[in-house]
Formats: C-alpha cells, sequence, structure tokens
C-alpha cells in the first residue's frame, strides 16, 4: 500500500513526459510533413484556381486543418493523398461561397490562360518549337478552363501531380472507374481544343 | 477470286496499321503537349512559391485602398447631394426670374395701354370743342337775322 502510494505521483510525471514527448514528436513529424508536401498542396492548387494569392491562402488554409486534425489522421492512405483530399474540398468550398457571394468579389485575380502558358521553360531545341509549345500550353489551359470541377480536378492530379488513379480515387473520394470516366472525358476535350488548333 | 479476297484483307490490313500508327503518333503528341504543361505549372509554381511575400503590403494596400475608396464614394454623394441642391436652386431662381418678368412685361402693357387711352380721350375733347366753336361761329341769334341778311345782299351786290 505504502509502496503504491509512494509509485503513484512518478507514474502521473512519466504519463505527462510521454504526452510530452509524443506532442512533441507529433510537431516534428507534422513539420517534416508541411515541408514536404506544401509545394505540392500549393501546385495543385494554383492549377485549379490560377489565382497565386488565392492559391497561397487556400494552401495556409489547407495545413491549418491538416494541424487541427494531425491527431486523428490514422494513416490509412498517405499524408500527400490526406493533404489533397482537404485541399480538394477547401477548393470546392472556396467556389461554392464565392458562387453564393459573388458581389464581394465583383473581380477575379486569376491569370490570363495564355499569361500561364508563358511559364514554360526553354527547354525546346529551337524558337520556333518553343513558340509552338507555348501555344499548345496556352490550349491545354483552354481546355482545362472548360472542364467540370470534378474533370480538372482528376486531370490535374494525373498529369500534374503524376498519382496514380488509385490514389485520385481516394483524395476525390470516388471510385477507381468514375475517376477514369472522368478523366477520358477530360483527355477527350483536351485533344479537341489542341485539334481545333491544328 | 482467293487472291483478290487476300488483297483486300492485305489493304484493309495496312489501312489499320496507318490508322493506328496515326492515332499513335498523335497520342506521342498529346503526351508531348501533357509534359510540356505540366512542366510550365511545376515552373510557374516554382516561381510563384519562392517569390518574396508582401503580405503586409498587401494588407496596407488594401485597406488603403478601402479607405480611398470610401472617402471617394463619400465625396461622389456629398457631389450628388450637393449638385441635386445646386440645380433647384438654379431652377427656384430661373422660375423667379420668369415670374418678375412677365410681371414687368404685364405692367409695362397695362401703362401703354392708359397711355392710348389717355391719348384718345384728349382728342376725343378736343374735336368735341373745335366742333362746338364752330357750331357757335356759323349760328347768329334771331334779332340779328335781318342785319345778317343784309350783310348777305350786300355782299352778293
Amino acid at each position: 500500500m505504502a509502496a503504491g502510494a509512494a509509485l503513484e505521483p512518478m507514474t502521473r510525471a512519466t504519463a505527462e513526459e510521454i504526452a510530452a514527448r509524443n506532442l512533441e514528436a507529433a510537431t516534428d513529424e507534422f513539420t517534416l510533413v508541411v515541408e514536404r508536401h506544401r509545394p505540392q498542396v500549393f501546385r495543385f492548387l494554383l492549377a485549379s484556381t490560377r489565382d497565386v494569392d488565392l492559391a497561397e491562402t487556400l494552401t495556409q488554409e489547407c495545413f491549418l486543418k491538416a494541424h487541427r486534425n494531425w491527431g486523428s489522421f490514422r494513416g490509412e492512405s498517405s499524408a500527400m493523398t490526406w493533404l489533397m483530399r482537404i485541399a480538394i474540398n477547401l477548393q470546392k468550398d472556396h467556389w461554392r461561397n464565392r458562387r453564393m457571394q459573388f458581389w464581394r468579389h465583383t473581380q477575379t485575380n486569376s491569370v490570363d490562360m495564355e499569361d500561364a502558358g508563358e511559364w514554360l521553360p526553354s527547354g525546346e531545341s529551337s524558337v520556333e518549337r518553343q513558340l509552338l509549345a507555348r501555344e499548345q500550353v496556352s490550349h491545354v489551359w483552354a481546355a482545362v478552363k472548360g472542364l467540370s470541377e470534378r474533370q480538372r480536378t482528376v486531370f490535374l492530379l494525373r498529369y500534374v501531380e503524376e498519382q496514380e488513379l488509385s490514389e485520385i480515387a481516394r483524395a476525390t473520394g470516388l471510385s477507381e472507374g468514375t475517376v477514369k470516366a472522368h478523366l477520358s472525358r477530360a483527355v477527350t476535350k483536351v485533344r479537341t481544343e489542341l485539334g481545333r488548333q491544328q | 477470286m482467293n487472291f483478290g479476297k487476300n488483297i483486300g484483307v492485305e489493304r484493309s490490313e495496312r489501312s489499320r496499321q496507318a490508322a493506328s500508327g496515326a492515332s499513335h503518333i498523335e497520342d506521342l503528341a498529346l503526351e508531348q503537349t501533357l509534359k510540356n504543361f505540366r512542366m510550365s505549372v511545376v515552373a510557374w509554381s516554382d516561381a510563384a512559391y519562392s517569390r518574396p511575400r508582401t503580405v503586409t503590403q498587401t494588407v496596407r494596400r488594401r485597406s488603403w485602398r478601402l479607405v480611398a475608396g470610401g472617402a471617394l464614394g463619400c465625396a461622389l454623394l456629398a457631389g450628388g447631394v450637393a449638385g441635386v441642391g445646386y440645380e433647384r436652386h438654379q431652377r427656384q431662381e430661373a422660375a423667379r426670374i420668369a415670374a418678375a418678368r412677365v410681371v414687368e412685361q404685364q405692367r409695362l402693357v397695362r401703362e401703354q395701354q392708359n397711355l392710348l387711352r389717355e391719348e384718345q380721350a384728349k382728342a376725343e375733347d378736343e374735336d368735341l370743342l373745335s366742333k362746338v366753336d364752330s357750331d357757335v361761329s356759323r349760328e347768329v341769334p334771331s334779332a340779328m337775322e335781318p342785319l345778317a341778311q343784309l350783310m348777305a345782299e350786300n355782299e352778293r351786290q
């Protein structure tokens, strides 16, 4: 009994220490996740919105939400897939709010498709080829703009983030078959847009 | 007959191969375009991600814009109200001037009519007096009638 009483404060201290250590470890872990995935999440949101400021704001919101729910992340999917899921939902909420409160932002900060196409690294051999590549990229942007929200998300996750269909399905909450169908329609639209250019 | 059939099969096979070759080339072109698209997004995203952050400036600029917008809005509102007031005052003034002009014109017409009436009355009086004068000068009292007749006979002779 006496021994038990003596042990009690020590046990409590150990539990607190463990909790503190766990919290520290979780913070370190989350810091690593932010460092590793932040550029990727930002890139996806930038490609989806074509608005640098908005993409930054949504990226910050995404990681804030992820930080709040980090404890509930059970690792069933990769951290990247989990973050993408949050980013996709935030983006959806944003467009929904924007539609409801369109009078708040009368003008969009979205970059023009041709300006977005200007960001092609000069890896092409000749000036003509570079110009052609830029033009093609602009046409892809035009096609992406015309895609539905889901088609755009699936298309960008596949061809910009180079994710597997299964990963896309997990991130979007759709079945693999639906992802395939959306992707196929998106690619057809891109192909048609490129065909119009020729 | 069989030979002809074989030629037909060969032709259709060749056209199928040609079609599949064309679609393969198309796929390669699309693949290359999508690769370029990805590179473009990555380059743009990298540049945007590593750009210097100007959060404070943006906020300041936005608040400055808000203040400027508010001030401009107030100025426009005040200007509008003042404009409406000024216009109303101008209208009232113009109406007052027009009314004064009408009154003045009526007064002048009345004066002219009075003058005309006075002149007419004067002329009528003068006519009457001259008629009376002539009538009085021609008529002779009955007592003087024989004398007047004599004077007339003398004049005839």
